[in-house]
């Protein structure tokens, strides 16, 4: 065994470590002079000394500025205080592992053995006066996750004498702190260079499968806690579904003849409850509903069908350009002649709180897989994500235990989708980042990825999918390991401090580039005949849904590549490991598929057939380990009726006089988490790799302002193009989660509309993310928090068939709640719209700065005594029930005459207001163009009696500011005409902003210069 | 007219390509995408083309360091190849990734003619952080440079990386790189002057964005030629500010000109 360390020759290339002593000192306020960084490779494999010396010196070492030290340990001459190493548990994922013994291989032109392996490690030496205690906030509350990481921390005599005793001595020497959290780890082998089951593994190995069967008929109290006990998520109903269906006659007979018990095998049970698992089936957006509002009840059959899907159908009946939606792993409409696009967004929150590095890798990895898992696989061509936290400067010591700190979530998180997106290559093109304490106990991780498809491959309609009889089933990609059992069913079940670590996943962004690369070369080949991704529920839903269409499947589970041996069969059916794809390959196309992905170094392997047998059935070595009927298994579950009751809350009217200095109060938005300046997290994401970029997530003319939507032109030889915009509003839940969802659905139509698209050509996504809306003792509010969701999605029904924007995919996420002691905290109702639209030119997209001095401000829309909710009363600590809501048809007529009056090339700039109002969609406009404004408020059309203050900061809905070239003047009011606008000011050349009062006195007055600082300085870390 | 060919290398994580053909097309040159297991196995030959270019990306996930493993694989399966490609005084240009992948092969800077060690390297940028900027570079009048021939303008380019900061092995090899004009792009800002971060957005030495062998005919540079090739990729296109040519375009442009003249 050889232990490699390579450190930096001189602290000034060690940027790395500069960024960990920043990190140290601005999050933890601790105090340290120097953090010097050192890669550790651990090399188990039998290599000679002198081949030691080639991989360290032309692999593991850039001898330009890098010093390595093989087997001498600790020889560093750096003086420090604290040395720290930080290595992943066993299997937990290790990407530079995998990376470095392909590496070693090439250099060496040999082959690794299943049993050698690498590990790695990052050494950490700080240096200054650093205690014992600080040490160990700097272990967990920055460097090493206990959830998946070992650490060991040494002071200068532990570690020297460390080294003494032995070199490669393990990481549980020195102050080993042993997770709390860490149960049940019982990998047998550390390596993620992993041997086929019966190959190797330090443990012997079983030729028998070790498969239990499970005894359903006890008491119902019994049932539960089977259920509870295997984390099934499945409820007493279910289980007694189960054991009904187990007692059926003919069931028994059937089963002896092929081996089984009359009991389930484990297999069994964990394949019923991960397809029958909210995540997967939707139990609550499917299930019956009483809702009762104002003493009126009425029962909902399925929320899902009776508002979401019966929008999307009635206006499917007057556009022609939805391809296939609801049905596949996301929505597809059509883009031009030859293609369609594919946009799904998903939620990754309850791994993202425990991991967020891994969590939010996961995330992302994880929703690329959908477009490509759609149709026949789709080239994926934008990401967006939107985040929620809590404050980043919530005290640490109000965190409870098992919760990490919302600045290392957000950067976790912030890291996680970086390597995740800009590692694949898929642009990161736009989203959102709210911050409130409801968060801080679940954070909210949506990841959503787009994608293209050419309309016909290799002569066959690419958006369906077709399974044959005797069709091939092939696991493609990653190996199935431990990491991600019980995603699906996991999400169902509210966080704690005890929460399982096996449920969290690290993602290997290149071995999905590498697959995806793979299979787009087999799609077009016509290689395959279907294709699905191994998300939530492992091998047990893609090829269990894959059976769905060709009527059954036989598998043979043992031949499915593991990364270390130790898995039990029904481990290996429902894990949820990453980068892994499940297709239907013809008999005929076998050879031609497999020797396209060995060339690729793509893992692909055959582990059964689909058939018509009407079964689902698993062999292991030979031996039937299950088999249930696919009717059963996809139509058994039986539905449960669930109570909802609204009450609208009542808020106090408080006395709140205008203050003074508007200008302060507008700065004070400006600067608010929720408002301020994103550019630190956008940065670091690649938003224009694929060249498609038109308009970026910051625009203007220092590239700075925030832009309403991304717009990308997917093909280079065409000026068609898509805008991708979002819309959120959490903070209007807590007065009515109606005109929350309405808000969101808005907003995110009118980013889409500002940019230029085609109002009548807008799609829409759902993301529902709620706290427990099912009534129990334990959950007294139950029966609210399922009225809010049934006004959420009564309002998606009402706006979305209004503006005729069809929803086409949609996902929700139950249970983010957390439990402290008796207490539950839940977040706050949070529905994510995400639009995507169509720009027929590219050309004429126009961007939210202000262009040039002597151009006409309008502001577009009424404006109205809406503040409930909105940043203004936020920043000033007041809530009222005026809500923002949305007046359908002029929003819709609104929407009509801006798209013509872009698309006729008369706005030089349109910004949407939303958060802050007017004052701050004004001031983001002007310091984005470097450009002075002059704006009267008498000339602002408003509904109602408002105040001054409240003109400038109401949240009304459906508004815009344009600036048009006065030499157009005309031609625009024209267009806008019958619509409500104003003529409110003009652009100026100089870098003066000003709000003149209804009594013509300035009453906002400020260099843009100064506006910008205080929307910029909040998050410039 | 005939066309140049281009190969543009794939490997896994390389993630720039399909732009980057897409300029070497509107340039005028024929284009190929190749795999690198392709070529390792015999199925393309490096030789029918006239320019290799290796794209941005992340090869191998950057693990180690970036563009170490890919430099790896090709130092040890296709040195020969590309030993040829030099000789035969073809084009070799490295965007991003494979800039640093060339760095670290030893194609760059290959003072005299050494192109088997590595003597300079792009390390972690200086602020730590991945960013996506806009800059803007200084072409240096007296190289050699092929592909910045007769661009006398600044050009403006989007970096996109996280290990940028170009640092060498000691004084000697950036004395040389100097003397011969192996210094090819520098960060400036708009009016053309050197400064800091974010002008130099990593922290190179001599605000080094681009470099060249002696001949000026092995190119590699950090900011993303193909992040410029049409109109709209412009952060400030809606401000009708910019009317030239995408400055991206005129590096291919040089290139393909360069083969045509010469190779064909």
């Amino acid at each position: 065994m050889w232990r490699v360390e390579v450190g930096y020759k001189s602290a000034e290339n060690d940027s790395l470590g500069h960024a960990i002593k920043k990190e140290i000192i601005d999050d933890l306020h601790l105090k340290i002079d120097e953090a010097r960084t050192f890669d550790v490779y651990t090399i188990k494999a039998d290599l000679t000394e002198e081949q030691i010396s080639i991989v360290t010196k032309d692999l593991l070492t850039d001898s330009v500025v890098q010093k390595r030290w093989v087997n001498d340990s600790g020889n560093f001459q750096i003086p420090f205080a604290v040395a720290i190493e930080v290595g992943y548990k066993k299997g937990v994922t290790d990407n530079v592992s995998r990376t470095t013994i392909e590496g070693i291989e090439d250099l060496l032109k040999i082959k690794f053995k299943e049993t050698e392996s690498v590990h790695t490690s990052k050494l950490y030496l700080l240096n200054g006066n650093i205690s014992k205690t600080d040490a160990g906030k700097i272990c967990t509350g920055l460097l090493a996750n206990p959830l998946i990481e070992h650490f060991s921390i040494y002071d200068q005599s532990s570690f020297s004498s460390r080294c003494e005793t032995s070199f490669n001595s393990s990481l549980t020497k020195g102050d080993t702190f042993n997770s709390p959290l860490n149960k049940g780890d019982t990998f047998n082998s550390p390596l993620t260079k992993g041997g086929r089951r019966g190959v190797t593994g330090e443990q012997g190995v079983s030729e028998q499968p070790d498969v239990v069967e499970i005894n359903l008929n006890v008491s119902d109290e019994e049932l539960i806690e089977i259920s509870r006990k295997g984390i099934l998520s499945l409820e007493l109903t279910e289980m007694q579904k189960i054991r009904e269906y187990y007692a059926l006659s003919g069931i028994a007979d059937e089963r002896k003849q092929i081996g089984l018990g009359l009991n389930p095998t484990d297999v069994e049970l964990e394949m019923l409850a991960q397809t029958w698992s909210e995540h997967c089936k939707h139990k609550i957006f499917n299930g019956l509903i009483e809702y009762s509002e104002n003493g009126k009840t009425e029962v909902i059959d399925s929320l899902f069908k009776s508002y979401i899907k019966k929008a999307t159908d009635e206006i499917g009946k007057k556009k022609n350009w939805l391809v296939s939606v609801f049905v596949d792993n996301a929505g597809i409409i059509s883009f031009n002649e030859n293609y369609n696009i594919v946009f799904k967004v998903e939620t990754h929150n309850h791994p993202s709180a425990l991991d967020p590095y891994g969590g939010a890798v996961t995330g992302i990895v994880g929703v690329n897989r959908d477009p490509m898992g759609t149709g026949l696989g789709a080239n994926l061509i934008f990401n967006t994500d939107v985040f929620c936290f809590g404050p980043p400067d919530f005290p640490y010591e109000k965190l409870p235990l098992g919760i990490l700190h919302p600045k290392r979530i957000f950067k976790g998180v912030r890291k996680g989708v970086e390597d995740g997106g800009n590692k694949i290559g898929i642009p990161t093109v736009n989203g959102a980042v709210l911050f409130d304490e409801a968060y801080v106990y679940n954070p909210l991780v949506y990841c959503g990825t787009g994608g293209i498809i050419p309309k016909k491959i290799a002569g066959r309609d690419s958006s369906l999918k077709t399974v044959n009889n005797s069709d091939l089933i092939v696991m493609v990609g990653g190996r199935i390991g431990k990491d991600g059992i019980h995603g699906a069913t996991f999400s169902s079940t509210l966080l704690d401090e005890e929460s399982s670590s096996s449920a969290v996943q690290i993602g290997a962004p290149i071995v999905q580039k590498k697959m995806m690369d793979a299979l787009i070369e087999a799609r077009d080949l016509g290689l395959y005949n279907a294709i699905t991704d191994n998300g939530a529920g492992g091998l047990s839903s893609s090829v269990g849904e894959m059976a769905g269409f060709s009527g059954g499947c036989l598998v043979d589970l043992e031949k499915a590549p593991v990364k270390y041996a130790g898995l039990k069969p029904w481990e290996l059916w429902v894990s949820e490991a990453q980068e892994r794809m499940t297709l239907a390959v013809p008999e005929e196309k076998i050879n031609q598929f497999l020797e396209l992905c060995k060339h690729r170094d793509v893992e692909a392997t055959v582990i059964g057939e689909f058939n018509n047998s009407g079964k689902v059935q698993v062999r292991y070595n030979g031996k039937m380990i299950a088999s249930l009927d696919i009717e059963f298994l996809h139509g058994g579950l039986p539905g449960i009726k669930r109570k909802a009751v609204w009450k609208s809350p009542q808020f106090k009217k408080e006395k709140f006089d205008q203050p003074k200095d508007l200008t302060e109060e507008l700065k004070k938005i400006l600067s608010s988490l929720n408002v301020c300046s994103k550019e630190w997290i956008i940065r670091q994401y690649d938003h224009e790799v694929q060249g498609t970029s038109v308009l970026k997530p910051l625009v203007g003319i220092n590239n700075d302002g925030p832009s309403d939507a991304a717009v990308i032109k997917p093909l280079f030889d065409s000026k068609k193009g898509l805008a991708v915009a979002c819309g959120i509003n959490p903070m209007y839940s807590g007065i009515d989660a109606y005109w929350m969802a309405a808000s969101a659905v808005d907003e995110a139509v009118r980013n889409v509309v500002s940019v230029g698209g085609d109002f009548e050509r807008i799609a829409l996504l759902d993301n529902f993310c709620w706290g427990n809306p099912i009534l129990s003792k334990d959950n007294p509010n139950g029966d609210y928090k399922m009225a809010q969701l049934v006004r959420a999605a009564k309002a998606c029904y009402d706006i979305a068939s209004v503006f005729e924007t069809p929803f086409i995919s949609g996902k929700d996420s139950f249970h983010n709640e957390y439990k402290v002691g008796d207490r539950v905290i839940s977040i706050p109702p949070t529905l994510l719209i995400s639009a995507l639209g169509i720009v027929d030119d590219c050309e004429k997209v126009v961007s939210m700065d202000f262009k040039r001095s002597g151009d006409l401000i309008y502001l577009l829309g009424e404006t109205r005594l809406e503040l409930g909710g909105s940043h203004y009363y936020k920043i000033n600590k007041k809530s009222n029930n005026n809500v923002p809501k949305v007046n359908l048809t002029l929003a819709r007529k609104l929407y009509q005459a801006l798209s013509k009056a872009i698309n006729k090339g008369l706005v030089a700039s349109c910004h949407d207001l939303s958060e802050g109002g007017l004052g701050v969609a004004l001031a983001e406009s002007a310091f984005a163009g470097g450009l002075g404004a002059v704006v009267n408020l008498k000339s602002v059309p408003f509904g109602g009696e408002l105040r001054e203050d409240e003109i400038i900061f109401s949240e009304t809905n459906s508004r815009f500011i344009v600036t048009v070239n006065p030499e157009d003047k005309n031609l625009f009011e024209k267009i806008i005409k019958g619509n409500v606008f104003g003529l409110i000011g003009s652009v100026r050349e100089d870098k003066k902003f000003k709000i003149i009062g209804l009594n013509d006195k300035e009453i906002v007055s400020s260099d843009i210069d100064d506006l910008k600082e205080a929307w910029q300085k909040t998050l410039r870390w | 007219m005939k066309k140049p060919r281009a190969a543009i290398l794939l490997a896994a994580g390389i993630n720039c390509d399909k732009e980057t053909e897409y300029g070497f097309i509107l340039a005028g040159g024929e284009t190929k995408r190749i795999h690198i297991n392709d070529l390792i196995e015999k199925k393309e030959d490096l030789s029918h083309y006239h320019i290799l270019v290796i794209p941005g990306g992340f090869s191998f996930g950057d693990d180690i360091s970036s563009g170490k493993v890919l430099a790896n694989k090709i130092k040890c399966n296709l040195e020969d190849e590309i030993q040829k490609f030099i000789n035969d005084k073809k084009l070799i240009l490295g965007i991003c990734n494979g800039f640093q992948v060339m760095v670290k092969l030893g194609l760059l800077p290959a003072i005299n003619k050494d192109y088997k060690n590595q003597t300079a390297s792009l390390v972690r940028n200086n602020s730590g952080k991945f960013e996506d900027r806009w800059v803007y570079l200084k072409p240096n009048q007296n190289s050699n440079c092929v592909f910045t021939k007769n661009i006398n303008q600044l050009l403006y380019l989007p970096v996109r990386h996280g290990e940028g900061k170009f640092v060498v092995k000691d004084e000697n090899i950036l004395e040389s790189l100097k003397n011969k004009n192996g210094i090819v792009l520098q960060y400036v800002d708009s009016k053309g002057r050197l400064g800091d971060y974010p002008v130099n957005p990593n922290g190179s030495i001599e605000h080094i964005a681009g470099i060249c062998d002696e001949s000026g005919l092995v190119f590699g540079l950090m900011p993303h030629p193909e992040g410029y090739i049409s109109k709209t990729q412009h952060p400030q296109w809606t401000r009708k500010a910019n009317s030239s040519i995408p400055n991206g375009l005129l590096i291919f442009k040089n290139a393909v000109e360069y083969a045509r003249e010469n190779l064909l």
